[in-house]
C-alpha cells in the first residue's frame, strides 16, 4: 500500500496540546498513506477528538509540526485544513439545518456569478459527485428534513465538494444502525479504491477490525500502541484502550421478575417540531427486570421518557404506575407518588443545575421534602449530611460538596445525578442514555449499580443508543423504530444482527 | 413553515390591495365625506403611515442583521437615539453651509456613529461575552445619557430633507402622492429592505452570514470567521439604526428633543419578530405599526374626543404585545441568536 | 472546605467595587475631553451626598426607591427573568396608592395607609403579571412586553391625572379640581400618608425602614426556603427544574408578580412617603435603574441595598454638582450606563486589573437565548 518513495500524505509529529490543567495530548505521532483507512481508537477523553481537531486546524498545537505530503504545514484555521485538501466529517454534523443541501455544501466555498450565489451550477457538481461515490442525495432537501444517514452523506460530499484528498470521520457510526454502518463501509471503501485515505475515529473494537487497515490507540492523549486488524484481538484492543483488562460483559445471575410496575398502553405524542414522535406504543415493565429500549437515535426514544416522565404531553393513551394512572401526571406526582427516579439522557440540560453545588444537586428533586425542608425553611445541615455520605458512597470525585457542579468531570457528573436517583427507595427506575460521554470506570460502576437496582426488585427501563450497552443488561429489549415499538424480544433469542434489522424497521416476519 | 409563510403572503397582498382600492375610493370619490373613512384611508393618512414606518423598517432592518448573524440587539433604541443626536449636532454645526451639503453630512455622521454604537455592542457581546440583553441596555442608558448631557437646548438645525417628486409616477392619482413624493432618506430605506433581501438569500455574505446565526460552528469548520461576520453585521446593524435616527431629525421633525425616539427601536424590534426575520415581513410589520400611529393622528385631527388621546396613543404599545404575543410561536428565530461563540476548547 | 465560597464571594464584592472605581474615572475623562472640570464636578458630588446632615438625608432619600425597584429587577434576574418593566410597575404603584390615599377621607391611619400600600403593591402585581403569563402562555418575550407596558403605564397615568384639553375633553378620574390647567392629582389626605422618621428639614420616612425589611425578607426567601430554591433553580437551569418537578410556569408569573409588585411598593412608598400626589413628571425613571442597582448588588438583596445607596448618592449629589461646578447633572447617566456595562462584563474588569477568576466560578444568568419560547 505505501511506498517508500512517496511520502505519507499526512504526518504528524510529537503533537503536544494542553489545555489550563489538562495536557490532551502528549507527544503523539501519526502517520497516514495515500489509500489506507487508519482507525484512531481511544475511549472517550482519550484525545482522540482534540488530535483531529489539531489536524484540521480547529486547535492549534503546544508543541509539534504536521506534514502534508512530506511538506511542513501550519494551519491556523480550518480554512488552512481545507486548502490542504483534509476534510473532516464531524461527530455531531456541521450543517445547518435550515438551509438546503446545496447551501450547506458550497457555504464557505461558494459559487458566484455576477455578484449571485450559482445555486445551479453548484447542485449539478453535487449529483456528479453523488454519482461518482455512490453518495446519493437531493441537492434541493432542506437537511432538517432528511433523516441522519443522508445528513451524513451530506457531510461526506461536503468535504469531497472541496476536493479533500484526506477524510477525518469522526465517530461516525455511532448514529447509525448496523445496516447503515455497513452502509457506510463500502462508502469508505469506494473512496478508498479512489484513493482517498482516511482517518477513521472510533470507540468500538467490532468495527476497527472490519474496516481498517492499520489501528492506532490513544489513551490519556498518548498512543499507547499500533496494531493489525489481521492479527489483533478485540481483548488485546481493549486492554490497550484503557489500560487493563477490562470486562467486556456485566456480570448478572437471571432476572426473576415480580408484578407488573409500569405499563405504557397506546401511547402518543408530538415531537417539538409537531410530528408524530409516538405511535400507539405499549409495553410493561417488571419488578426486577430490565426492559431495554434499542433502536437508533431519534425515532422516538427521547420523547417516550420525557412523556413517561411527566415531562412531555401524551395526545393519546395510557401511562400507569402500580395500576395507578399516571398519564400527563406533574413529574413531582411521578416521582414521588410513582416511587420513581429518573437519570435523564442529557445531564446538562435535564440532570443538574451546572452553578449550583454538588449539595444542592443532589437534593435537585427531593429539597422540599423532609429532612431537607422544615415547612417552607431549607434545612441545610441535612443538605450537608446527605451529600457528604452520597458523595462517598458513590465515589463521586469532588474537592467538597460547595464546588459547583458544572465543574466536575462529565463521569463525576454522571455518577452524582445517578447517586440521587439511586439513593432513595424506589420501585421504579428510567435510565437513558446513563453512560453516555463518561470513562470506562464510571460505566462499569453505573452498569453495576443498575443491576443492583434490579436485583433489589425494582423495574428498569434502560434506553440506550448504545447496542452493546443494552445487549448486556438487559433481560429483555424492545426496539424502536419511527416512534413505534416494532418488537419485543428475551435477551436470550436477541442476536446483533436480528436488533440490527429491527433498528432499520425490518420486521423479523418479514425476513424469515 | 412554507405553508404558513404563503398564507402570510397571500393576506399581504389582499390588504394591500384592499387598502389601495379604498384609498382611491376615499380619496377621489364622495365617499370621502364621511370622517371615519377619511380617518383610516385619506392620503394624509397614508403618508403619516409610511412617514411613520421609515424609522420602524430601519430599525428592524438593523435587528435583522445583527440577529440574522446571531446577535441579539435590544439596543436599537439607543443605537437611534445616538444617530439622531449626531444628526443633530452635525447638522447644527453646519448650518451656515448651503442646505443639502448640511444635511448629507448630518447622514454621515448618523452613520457613522450608529456604526460606532454598533461596533460597542459588538465588542461587549463577542469580546467581553456580556450578556447581550444587558449590552442592549447598556447602550439605551449611555445614549440617553450622552444626549442629554451634551444637548445644547439652544441649538436650532436649520432645515430638512424635503419631498422629491419622481417624475411620471409621482402623477398617478392618490399612489403618486402617497408613494413617490417623498424625501430622500424614505425612498432610501424603500430601497434598502430590497438591498437586504437580495443581499441574505442570494449572495455569498448573506448565506454565511445566515449560517453564523443558525449553527455558527458548522460556519466556522468550512472557513467562515464567525465572529467577523458578527462584528461586520452589527456594525452595519447600527449604520441603519443610526439613519433611522438622523430620519427623524433631518426628515421627520428637523430638531433633537431629549429621548426623542420614544420606543421606535422597541417597536422595531418587535416588527422584526412580526415579520420572522425577513427584510420584506419588517416592511410589512413595520408599516402596520406605522398605519397604528397615523390613526391616532388621524382621530386626533378629525378631533374625535370620545376616547382621551392617551389611550390612542396606546394603540401602537397594545398592537405590538398583542403581535409579540399572537406570533412568537409561529415564527422561527436564527437558532444560535445570543449566544457567545468560541472555537471549541479556546476560552480564554 | 469553606475556602472555595470565601473566595467566591471576595470576586463578587472585588468586581462591582472595581466597576464603580473604573466607571467614575472614565466619567472623568468624558468630563475632561468636553471641558467640563471633573474634580469640581466629584467634590460637588460628594458634598451633595454626604457633606451635610441635609445631603445625607437626601441620599437616603433617594436611595429608598431603588433598593425596591433593584429588589424587583434583582427577584426577576434570579428566575431568568428580565424585567425592564420596574418604571411601568413603579408609575402604575403611585397611581393605584394616590387613587386610595385620595379617598376614604375619614378613614384611621392604621387602616388608610396599608391598604394605600397595598393597592401600590397590588397595582405594580398586576402589571407584573401581564408580561409573566403572556410569556408563559404565549411565549412573548417578557423583554419586549415589558417595555411596552413602560409606555402604557406611563400614559395611563398622564390620562388619570389628565386635566381636560381645549377641545373639551374630559378630564382623568384623579384630577384635583382645584389645579385648573394643570394635571396632576390632590393631596393625599393625612392618614394615607407616611409618617417622618426624621421630619423637615430632612424629610426621611418610614419607606426607608420598609425598603430595608422587604429587602432582608427578599433574602431569606431567596435563599433560605424551598420557594426561593425553585425559583432560583428556574433561573439557574429551567429544563432541570422541570425534571425536577417544579412548576416552571408559576414560578414565572409568580416571580414576575413579586417583582411587579416589589416595583409597585416602590412607587406607593414615593407618593405616599415623599410627593404626596401624583403628576406626570414624576417617571419611573428609578424602574430603569433598578437594573444597574439589581446588577451592581450581584442579584443578592444585600448587594442590591448597597448598590441602591451607591447609585442613590450619585442621585443625590447630582444637583449639587452641576450647583457648584456647572457640569450638567445628565453625566450621572453616563456614569450609571458605564457602572451597569462594567459590572455586566466581568471580563473587562478582570482584564484591565488582571484579577484570576477562581477556578470553580459557574457564571451564571444568560437571558439573551432569543425570542421564542
Amino acid at each position: 500500500m505505501s511506498t517508500l518513495t512517496t511520502p505519507p500524505v499526512l504526518e504528524a509529529r510529537n503533537i503536544t496540546k494542553i489545555f489550563p490543567g489538562v495536557i490532551a495530548n502528549e507527544d503523539v505521532n501519526l502517520v497516514l498513506h495515500k489509500g489506507e483507512i487508519l482507525a484512531l481508537l481511544g475511549e472517550n477523553g482519550a484525545g482522540k477528538s482534540t488530535l483531529m481537531n489539531i489536524i484540521f486546524g480547529l486547535y492549534h498545537p503546544t508543541h509539534g509540526e504536521i506534514f502534508v505530503n512530506g511538506r511542513p504545514v501550519v494551519m491556523k484555521s480550518p480554512r488552512d485544513a481545507i486548502a490542504l485538501g483534509i476534510g473532516m466529517v464531524h461527530q455531531h454534523f456541521q450543517l445547518v439545518p435550515v438551509m438546503t443541501v446545496t447551501d450547506n455544501i458550497m457555504l464557505g466555498d461558494e459559487s458566484v456569478k455576477n455578484g449571485l450565489l450559482d445555486r445551479r451550477a453548484v447542485a449539478e457538481r453535487i449529483r456528479a459527485l453523488s454519482r461518482k461515490y455512490g453518495l446519493e442525495v437531493d441537492p434541493d432537501a432542506i437537511v432538517e428534513d432528511l433523516p441522519v444517514g443522508v445528513r451524513q452523506r451530506v457531510e461526506i460530499l461536503k468535504a469531497l465538494y472541496r476536493n479533500a484528498k484526506i477524510l477525518i470521520l469522526d465517530e461516525p457510526t455511532a448514529v447509525l444502525t448496523p445496516q447503515e454502518i455497513e452502509g457506510l463501509f463500502e462508502v469508505m471503501e469506494t473512496l478508498r479504491r479512489q484513493g482517498e485515505s482516511i482517518i477513521f475515529i472510533t470507540h468500538k473494537l467490532k468495527e476497527v477490525l472490519r474496516i481498517a487497515d492499520r489501528i492506532m490507540v490513544l489513551r490519556n492523549g498518548r498512543v499507547v500502541g499500533v496494531a493489525d486488524p489481521r492479527t489483533a484481538t478485540q481483548q488485546q484492543l481493549a486492554s490497550m484502550m484503557v489500560g487493563r483488562e477490562v470486562i467486556l460483559t456485566v456480570d448478572k445471575g437471571p432476572a426473576h421478575p415480580g408484578e407488573t410496575v409500569l405499563e405504557v398502553e397506546g401511547l402518543c405524542a408530538t415531537s417539538d417540531l409537531g410530528e408524530p414522535a409516538l405511535r400507539n406504543v405499549s409495553f410493561q415493565v417488571r419488578a426486577g427486570e430490565i426492559l431495554g429500549v434499542a433502536g437508533v437515535q431519534g425515532n422516538g426514544q427521547t420523547e417516550l421518557v420525557e412523556v413517561i416522565t411527566g415531562l412531555r404531553r401524551a395526545d393519546a393513551g395510557h401511562v400507569r404506575i402500580k395500576g395507578v394512572d399516571m398519564t400527563n401526571a406533574s413529574p413531582r406526582r411521578i416521582t414521588h407518588e410513582g416511587r420513581s427516579s429518573h437519570v435523564p439522557e442529557d445531564r446538562h440540560a435535564y440532570g443538574m443545575v451546572d452553578s449550583y453545588t454538588v449539595a444542592d444537586n443532589l437534593v435537585l428533586n427531593q429539597y422540599y421534602l423532609p429532612p431537607f425542608a422544615k415547612g417552607v425553611t431549607i434545612q441545610e445541615a441535612a443538605i450537608a449530611a446527605h451529600a457528604r455520605e452520597l458523595v462517598k458512597k458513590f465515589d463521586v470525585r469532588t474537592p467538597s460538596i460547595y464546588t459547583p457542579g458544572g465543574s466536575l468531570s462529565g463521569g463525576n457528573q454522571q455518577k452524582m445525578v445517578v447517586a440521587r436517583e439511586f439513593s432513595r427507595p424506589i420501585q421504579l427506575l428510567i435510565a437513558a442514555q446513563p453512560t453516555r460521554g463518561i470513562d470506562v470506570g464510571s460505566i462499569e460502576f453505573i452498569h453495576n449499580q443498575i443491576v443492583a437496582k434490579r436485583d433489589e426488585g425494582v423495574a428498569v427501563l434502560l434506553v440506550s443508543a448504545e447496542l452493546d450497552e443494552i445487549m448486556a443488561l438487559s433481560d429483555r429489549i424492545a426496539v424502536m423504530y419511527k416512534g413505534e415499538i416494532i418488537d419485543v424480544v428475551d435477551r436470550a433469542d436477541a442476536t446483533r444482527e436480528g436488533l440490527g434489522l429491527l433498528m432499520a424497521g425490518v420486521k423479523h416476519e418479514a425476513v424469515r | 413553515m412554507q405553508r404558513t409563510l404563503r398564507v402570510t403572503s397571500y393576506i399581504a397582498i389582499a390588504l394591500v390591495i384592499f387598502f389601495v382600492v379604498m384609498a382611491f375610493l376615499v380619496n377621489l370619490t364622495p365617499l370621502g365625506e364621511n370622517t371615519w373613512l377619511r380617518v383610516f384611508f385619506s392620503v394624509s393618512a397614508l403618508n403619516f403611515t409610511l412617514r411613520a414606518s421609515v424609522p420602524l423598517i430601519l430599525g428592524a432592518l438593523c435587528g435583522i442583521l445583527c440577529e440574522r448573524t446571531g446577535i441579539i440587539n435590544i439596543g436599537i433604541e439607543g443605537m437611534m437615539l445616538a444617530g439622531a443626536f449626531a444628526a443633530f449636532v452635525a447638522k447644527t454645526s453646519t448650518n451656515h453651509w448651503p442646505l443639502m451639503p448640511s444635511l448629507l453630512f448630518g447622514v454621515a455622521i448618523a452613520l457613522l456613529v450608529g456604526g460606532l454604537m454598533g461596533l460597542l455592542h459588538a465588542i461587549f457581546s463577542i469580546r467581553y461575552r456580556m450578556d447581550q440583553i444587558i449590552s442592549g441596555t447598556v447602550l439605551i442608558i449611555l445614549a440617553g445619557g450622552v444626549s442629554a448631557y451634551l444637548f445644547d437646548r439652544n441649538a436650532v438645525a436649520q432645515g430638512k430633507f424635503g419631498a422629491i417628486a419622481i417624475p411620471g409616477l409621482s402623477q398617478i392619482p392618490v399612489l403618486g402622492e402617497v408613494l413617490f413624493t417623498n424625501p430622500p432618506l424614505t425612498y432610501t430605506a424603500l430601497i434598502l429592505v430590497v438591498v437586504i433581501h437580495i443581499g441574505l438569500f442570494y449572495t455569498r455574505w448573506g448565506l454565511r452570514s445566515r449560517a453564523c446565526g443558525e449553527h455558527p460552528r458548522a460556519a466556522d469548520t468550512v472557513g467562515v470567521n464567525v465572529n467577523r461576520f458578527r462584528y461586520m453585521n452589527t456594525v452595519l446593524g447600527g449604520m441603519l439604526a443610526g439613519l433611522a435616527g438622523g430620519f427623524l431629525v433631518l426628515e421627520a421633525v428637523g430638531q433633537f428633543q431629549e429621548g426623542m425616539t420614544a420606543g421606535r427601536g422597541f417597536i422595531s424590534l418587535a416588527a422584526m419578530i412580526f415579520g420572522n426575520w425577513m427584510p420584506f415581513g419588517a416592511m410589512g410589520a413595520a408599516l402596520l405599526f406605522g398605519y397604528t400611529q397615523a390613526l391616532q393622528n388621524e382621530l386626533l385631527l378629525a378631533g374625535v374626543t370620545t376616547v382621551p388621546r392617551q389611550f390612542v396613543s396606546m394603540i401602537p404599545y397594545v398592537v405590538t404585545i398583542v403581535a409579540v404575543s399572537g406570533f412568537v410561536g409561529r415564527v422561527r428565530p436564527p437558532a444560535a441568536e445570543g449566544k457567545v461563540y468560541e472555537t471549541e476548547g479556546e476560552s480564554e | 472546605m469553606r475556602l472555595s465560597i470565601l473566595r467566591r464571594i471576595g470576586y463578587m464584592v472585588l468586581i462591582p467595587i472595581l466597576a464603580v472605581f473604573s466607571a467614575l474615572l472614565l466619567g472623568a475623562i468624558v468630563m475632561w475631553i468636553f471641558g467640563d472640570d471633573p474634580l469640581a464636578a466629584y467634590r460637588g458630588l460628594w458634598t451633595g451626598a454626604f457633606g451635610s446632615p441635609r445631603a445625607w438625608s437626601t441620599t437616603i432619600r433617594k436611595m429608598t426607591p431603588l433598593i425596591l425597584t433593584g429588589l424587583s429587577v434583582a427577584v426577576a434576574f434570579k428566575a431568568g427573568l428580565f424585567n425592564i418593566g420596574a418604571s411601568g410597575q413603579f408609575l402604575i404603584g403611585s397611581v393605584c396608592s394616590v387613587a386610595v390615599g385620595v379617598n376614604f377621607e375619614g378613614l384611621p391611619a392604621f387602616v388608610h395607609l396599608p391598604l394605600a400600600l397595598l393597592a401600590g403593591v397590588a397595582g405594580g402585581v398586576l402589571w407584573g403579571f401581564i408580561p409573566g403569563a403572556l410569556k408563559v402562555f404565549t411565549g412573548a418575550h417578557e423583554v419586549i412586553v415589558t417595555i411596552m407596558l413602560n409606555y402604557v403605564a406611563s400614559l395611563f397615568a398622564a390620562w388619570t391625572v389628565y386635566a381636560g384639553g381645549t377641545q373639551g375633553q374630559t378630564p382623568g378620574p384623579l384630577w384635583d379640581r382645584t389645579a385648573g390647567a394643570i394635571s396632576r392629582t390632590p393631596e393625599v389626605f393625612m392618614s394615607a400618608r407616611l409618617p417622618w422618621i426624621v421630619p423637615e428639614p430632612y424629610r426621611i420616612h418610614w419607606g426607608v425602614a420598609i425598603a430595608l425589611l422587604v429587602a432582608l425578607i427578599m433574602w431569606w426567601i431567596l435563599f433560605k426556603t424551598t420557594l426561593g430554591f425553585s425559583t432560583r433553580t428556574v433561573g439557574a437551569n429551567s429544563k432541570a427544574a422541570r425534571y425536577a418537578g417544579i412548576n416552571v410556569r408559576w414560578i414565572t408569573i409568580l416571580t414576575m408578580m413579586i417583582a411587579g409588585g416589589l416595583a409597585g411598593l416602590a412607587g406607593a412608598i414615593e407618593t405616599l412617603g415623599l410627593n404626596h400626589r401624583f403628576a406626570p413628571e414624576f417617571t419611573g425613571g428609578v424602574g430603569f435603574q433598578g437594573i444597574t442597582v439589581a446588577l451592581l448588588g450581584q442579584t443578592n438583596p444585600i448587594g442590591v441595598v448597597l448598590a441602591a445607596f451607591l447609585l442613590g448618592a450619585l442621585e443625590a449629589g447630582a444637583a449639587r454638582m452641576q450647583f457648584d461646578s456647572g457640569v450638567a447633572a445628565d453625566i450621572i447617566q453616563v456614569i450609571q450606563a458605564l457602572v451597569l456595562a462594567f459590572v455586566a462584563a466581568p471580563l473587562i474588569i478582570r482584564q484591565i486589573y488582571r484579577i484570576r477568576k477562581p477556578s470553580d466560578q459557574v457564571e451564571t444568568t444568560v437571558f439573551s437565548t432569543g425570542w421564542g419560547r
